[in-house]
């Protein structure tokens, strides 16, 4: 069983985020780690191994340089090994673009599962694992609030927890899953596990080793642009009140004023 | 005038209201061509020409029916291949984000999400508004490759009719196997809880860690219905098993844009504003004067929710009655 976790270097959401003078997330003067959301695919593929007592687990990312210490955080954890894809001609590729990228390290990896988190917490689309399984031409299991994998059967199910319904799905390995928040508390890294991370193999791909044309990633090959960006004004000067017992009054007399009653 | 695709949401039968709103929107753009993938097309074109849809494209197959969204996606892009739209929109839901995914990597089309706004740029292509990083950011973006598709947030317009007579027409689409490799074996309709939907409701109440116990749960209940509102809850509150995660708002729950947003106990951490930061007006009841939830604040109110709650269902109540 090979199971290949995907995971992003974000900037700190608890930090000022920012974007740079080209429109694209600031990746360099923001602090950034291990997406909180990918936390929880780690510890599904932790789980997906350790109750079928054997498989692999590689990790994957794509970023600048500091996306390796997203997968210390990650190999700390656990797992075997990791792939980081990093060249310069990546910076501001888009979601198609990263597509392109991981499906093409994803096939030379090899797997029989991918997991992913479901959604990244800077760019927050939510749309990299339904294009990589359109890609790689695999089974499609996103959004799962909960993951039983049969290694002999080589079958995949999730409990999907949608707007309109809740779904059990079903499918041959391999397959391309995203897990969410729901699927369990992801474990902290234990002192053991961190120095051990250290000794674990990464290995840095180019996109040359990757055979991709960078003509086909990078900015001028992102499908959208940006038209402006606008810090929102600081919401504040609202009005604040202590309630002295007029407050529930006041409040109502403003949602007049707005028309809400 | 080229043709504007709508992916129709109608889970149940009746077209859901996010899709009403991006008929509206698709008329700034462009002619609205509905496109319903699944059974019950000709029960949803009278609804759907009322908001301008002037084509209804009809898909009814167990691909698009039994299967997850591999299947709707090929038959939206089979759709955009013939008809040639100037622009796709879907609602950003989990099914819509996902179907507009992967139709992007099919037709080679840029893809924006999130959009909080779609109007038509000078030259005609539609222009997105979005919120990056919770909501501190405004992000006008524009698609330069392909057809463009939208992922649309709910309460983006509001719906406006605009009355046709629309032709259904029906696709046969030619569906590869990939279509059929992740089969739904099992799907449980969400129970109806009377209350508007929360992604759609123009009024929401949500109740977090303050108020104190899953019971206190009624006092958000009560003041969401005197404001025909839905209900919301922090995730402190849902971890704590106060309220069904359905209803967490949230960057891992539900993200809502409502006209108006109470949150009731509830501090306003930085995973919290993700979801609702982008609501119109803010209202805010907690007893800590330093919670973040103020710096957001149209409205405050610095107090005891126990006291201040029942009061205001009370009065609003007495106003309405």
């Amino acid at each position: 069983m090979k199971i290949v976790v995907l995971v992003k270097h974000v900037p700190d959401a608890t930090a000022v985020r920012r974007f740079t003078a080209e429109s694209t997330v600031d990746r360099e003067a923001v602090p950034g780690l291990l997406s909180e959301l990918d936390e929880y695919a780690v510890e599904q593929a932790l789980q997906v191994v350790e109750s079928a007592a054997t498989g692999e687990i590689t990790y994957l990312t794509m970023g600048p340089a500091a996306a390796s210490e997203a997968v210390r955080k990650a190999l700390a954890m656990g797992g075997t090994a990791a792939v980081h894809v990093s060249d310069d001609a990546l910076a501001g590729t888009d979601a198609l673009g990263t597509s392109l990228v991981l499906a093409k390290a994803l096939e030379r990896i090899g797997f029989d599962l991918v997991i992913c988190g479901m959604a990244s917490t800077d760019a927050t689309m939510s749309v990299v694992p339904a294009m990589l399984a359109e890609r790689l031409g695999v089974a499609q299991l996103t959004f799962a609030s909960e993951l039983k994998v049969d290694p002999q059967a080589a079958q995949v199910q999730i409990r999907r927890d949608g707007d309109a319904a809740t779904e059990m799905v079903q499918a041959p390995l391999p397959a391309v899953v995203s897990v969410t928040d729901r699927t369990g508390e992801p474990r902290y890294p234990s002192f053991k596990g961190i120095m051990a991370a250290k000794k674990k193999p990464m290995q840095t791909w180019s996109l040359a080793d990757l055979g991709i044309d960078p003509a086909e990633v990078g900015r001028g090959a992102a499908r959208s642009t940006v038209a402006s960006v606008t810090a929102r004004p600081p919401r504040g000067g609202g009005q604040i009140v202590t309630d002295e017992g007029d407050a529930a009054g006041r409040l109502v007399e403003f949602l007049a004023t707005q028309k809400f009653v | 005038m080229s043709q504007v695709l709508v992916l129709v949401e109608a889970p149940d039968g009746a077209v859901r209201k996010p899709t009403l709103e991006l008929l509206t929107l698709a008329r700034r753009i462009g002619e609205p061509a509905a496109v319903v993938l699944g059974p019950g097309a000709d029960q949803l074109a009278a609804r759907l020409g009322e908001y301008g849809a002037s084509t209804v494209y009809a898909v009814d197959a167990p691909e698009v029916n039994d299967y997850l969204v591999a299947g709707k996606a090929e038959a939206l892009a089979h759709i955009a291949s013939q008809a040639r739209p100037a622009a796709i929109l879907v609602t950003a839901s989990a099914d819509g984000r996902e179907i507009a995914a992967r139709a992007a990597v099919k037709l080679g089309s840029g893809i924006l999400t999130d959009a909080v706004d779609v109007t038509g740029g000078p030259d005609g292509a539609p222009v997105a508004t979005q919120s990056a990083f919770a909501a501190s950011f405004v992000v006008t973006s524009t698609v330069t490759q392909g057809v463009p598709i939208i992922a649309v947030k709910p309460n983006a317009a509001a719906p406006e009719p605009a009355p046709t007579a629309p032709t259904v027409q029906t696709v046969e689409v030619p569906f590869s196997d990939l279509a059929r490799a992740a089969r739904i074996t099992e799907r449980v309709p969400r129970a109806v809880s009377g209350r508007p939907d929360l992604t759609e409701a123009a009024i929401v109440v949500s109740g977090g860690r303050g108020l104190g116990g899953a019971e206190k749960f009624s006092l958000i209940e009560g003041l969401a219905d005197a404001l025909g509102g839905a209900v919301g809850a922090s995730r402190a509150a849902v971890d704590a098993g106060w309220y069904p995660h359905a209803h967490q708002v949230g960057q891992t729950g539900k993200t809502v844009s409502p006209q108006l947003y109470l949150a009731v106990g509830i501090s306003g951490a930085i995973q919290h504003r993700a979801g609702m930061q982008t609501a119109k007006t803010i209202v805010a009841i907690n007893k800590d004067p330093e919670a973040p939830i103020f710096e957001l604040a149209d409205f405050g109110i610095v107090g005891d929710l126990h006291a201040v709650v029942p009061q205001l269902t009370e009065d609003i109540t007495g106003r309405e009655g």
